[in-house]
């Protein structure tokens, strides 16, 4: 959170963001499960202005060996920004807060997975961000479970997440790039709705506890909702390749 | 591209396949995979381009950015291409700073927009000795299924013709799009055996003795060259592969617009 000036105005008088919506309203989201040749699973997803694609190799080989774990598979996420993704071009490369986005995501991603069945084993999960704008962190993990999934990787459940905050003094849900530059909070959360169990989540800023209780309410409820778009992802990648999920078809591949 | 092994059942069908004049995938030996170019897809970048050829998937952003020029070239803008094989578009790719191929691929890229003199530099001096533009190419590979050098080259041909010079936010006037000289394409061959493929496959990458990567404006003038991998070309072989490129960029400059 980098401060309210007090000249920028978030939320107007009758209630609306400045992107239009109303405060516990989704931006559009949209996921294509599949879109990757080389990839064991992927998956392509758009979030309000954000662009996220997701692959997942393996369960492969792990890499450095001493990470290996005898009894179960590890997941390994590494998060990226394309250099173009931001306003400032960010140098290409790892940087402190994509090491700490990606290990989060990685110990999100392992709980839904069931590694017992491959020890020794790796599963790497790569997010690039194409385009950021808020909220990169949950539309990936939202993006890379839909991929774990395409890969035909045995799991508890898929991982849906959201972003909450706090901008002109008011909860709002799915923050946009100026509610979360300007805003005062921000709440990354990941849920699954059918058990309610959290599997990610951050916070910073200043909220009080009323208003965590909303903003996790908001949460949950679009948490099921990003479920929702989720499965039906799947759903149109098997019935396109007649349950043949696995192999090489570029040809559902839009342009 | 280091790639990983391939079978000697597939390399036998291949040369197999290669003695009887064909390839894995039916095409001609001139003949390249689909090319499917969308341009404009990545709002934060002042140009951006989506290319695919056959398999192979890549993505193009350019940044601007106002900076100092190189003090043996005061009145021109500065070019920068770097190209990241990221681990999510082959498993043979590992994450971490640019490796060789990268590094190879990156400055072949950069070679023929340069030596084409594709962006007119001289435009992008503000001040000079002072104040240029500096361009940011950057390239990620999204899916990797063979011939890298010339899908990278067409995402960062595509970017360029889709770049607006950002003067508004820097105070430097109006708007304008990239001042543009030349229209380079480049084709990239393969030998294997006897035959000369363009636009290989991984697989075909895999068994490929040499290769050659030809950039050529639109007066059909040669602008760069590349050979690469450890094997020999004859001089006839590089006539007919010149030649081949220029009848082919014709037709492939349509495509990239």
């Amino acid at each position: 959170m980098s401060g309210t000036p007090s000249d920028i105005k978030l939320i107007y008088e009758n209630g609306i963001r400045i992107d239009g919506r109303k405060a516990d309203e989704m931006r559009p989201l949209k996921i294509e499960a599949g879109v990757l040749k080389r990839a064991d699973g992927s998956a392509y997803l758009e979030w309000g202005k954000n662009k996220i694609i997701a692959a997942v190799y393996g369960p492969r080989e792990c890499h450095p060996r001493h990470m290996q774990n005898p009894a179960k598979a590890i997941v390994q996420c590494k998060y990226n920004m394309m250099s173009f993704s931001v306003s400032d071009r960010k140098r290409p490369g790892p940087d402190r807060r994509s090491i700490e986005i990606s290990k989060i995501i990685s110990e999100a991603l392992e709980y839904v997975v069931f590694t017992e069945n491959f020890p020794r084993t790796s599963i790497d999960v790569y997010i690039e961000v194409l385009q950021a704008n808020a909220g990169t962190r949950v539309a990936g993990l939202t993006a890379a479970s839909v991929a774990l999934a395409d890969a035909g990787i045995p799991m508890k459940d898929l991982v849906p997440a959201v972003a909450v905050g706090k901008a002109d003094g008011q909860i709002v849900l799915d923050l946009n790039k100026e509610e979360d530059n300007y805003g005062s909070a921000d709440l990354p959360i990941a849920m699954i709705p059918r058990t309610g169990e959290v599997l990610l989540m951050q916070m910073d800023g200043h909220m009080t506890m009323e208003e965590v209780d909303k903003a996790l309410g908001y949460a949950k409820k679009a948490c099921q909702e990003i479920y929702e778009v989720q499965k039906d992802a799947l759903r149109r990648r098997y019935a396109m390749s007649g349950g043949d999920a696995g192999e090489d078809d570029s040809s559902d591949e839009e342009a | 591209m280091s790639e990983d092994v391939i079978s000697q059942i597939k390399k036998g069908h291949i040369h197999k396949l290669l003695s009887m004049g064909r390839r894995m995938d039916g095409r001609a030996a001139d003949e390249y995979r689909p090319i499917i170019v969308e341009t404009g897809i990545i709002e934060s970048a002042q140009g951006s381009a989506r290319v695919k050829v056959g398999g192979t998937d890549v993505v193009v952003g350019v940044k601007m950015d106002i900076g100092s020029p190189f003090a043996d070239t005061p009145d021109r803008g500065v070019l920068t291409t770097n190209a990241e094989l990221i681990p999510l578009a082959s498993p043979t790719f590992e994450s971490g700073p640019p490796d060789p191929s990268a590094i190879e691929l990156a400055r072949v890229i950069d070679r023929g927009i340069r030596e084409s003199e594709m962006i007119d530099l001289q435009k992008l001096c503000i001040v000079e000795g002072e104040e240029v533009w500096i361009n940011f190419v950057d390239i990620y590979v999204l899916d990797y299924d063979g011939n890298l050098f010339d899908a990278c080259f067409y995402g960062a041909v595509a970017a360029l013709k889709n770049t607006i010079v950002p003067a508004e936010e820097h105070g430097k006037g109006e708007n304008y799009p990239m001042p543009l000289s030349h229209f380079p394409i480049q084709t990239t061959a393969v030998k294997i055996e006897n035959s000369i493929l363009f636009d290989p496959t991984l697989d075909e990458e895999k068994v490929a003795d040499a290769r050659l990567s030809v950039t050529t404006d639109e007066n059909g003038d040669l602008r760069a060259m590349q050979k690469g991998l450890a094997g020999a070309l004859t001089l006839d072989e590089v006539k007919s592969i010149i030649d081949t490129s220029l009848r082919l960029s014709k037709g492939l400059r349509e495509i990239i617009g």
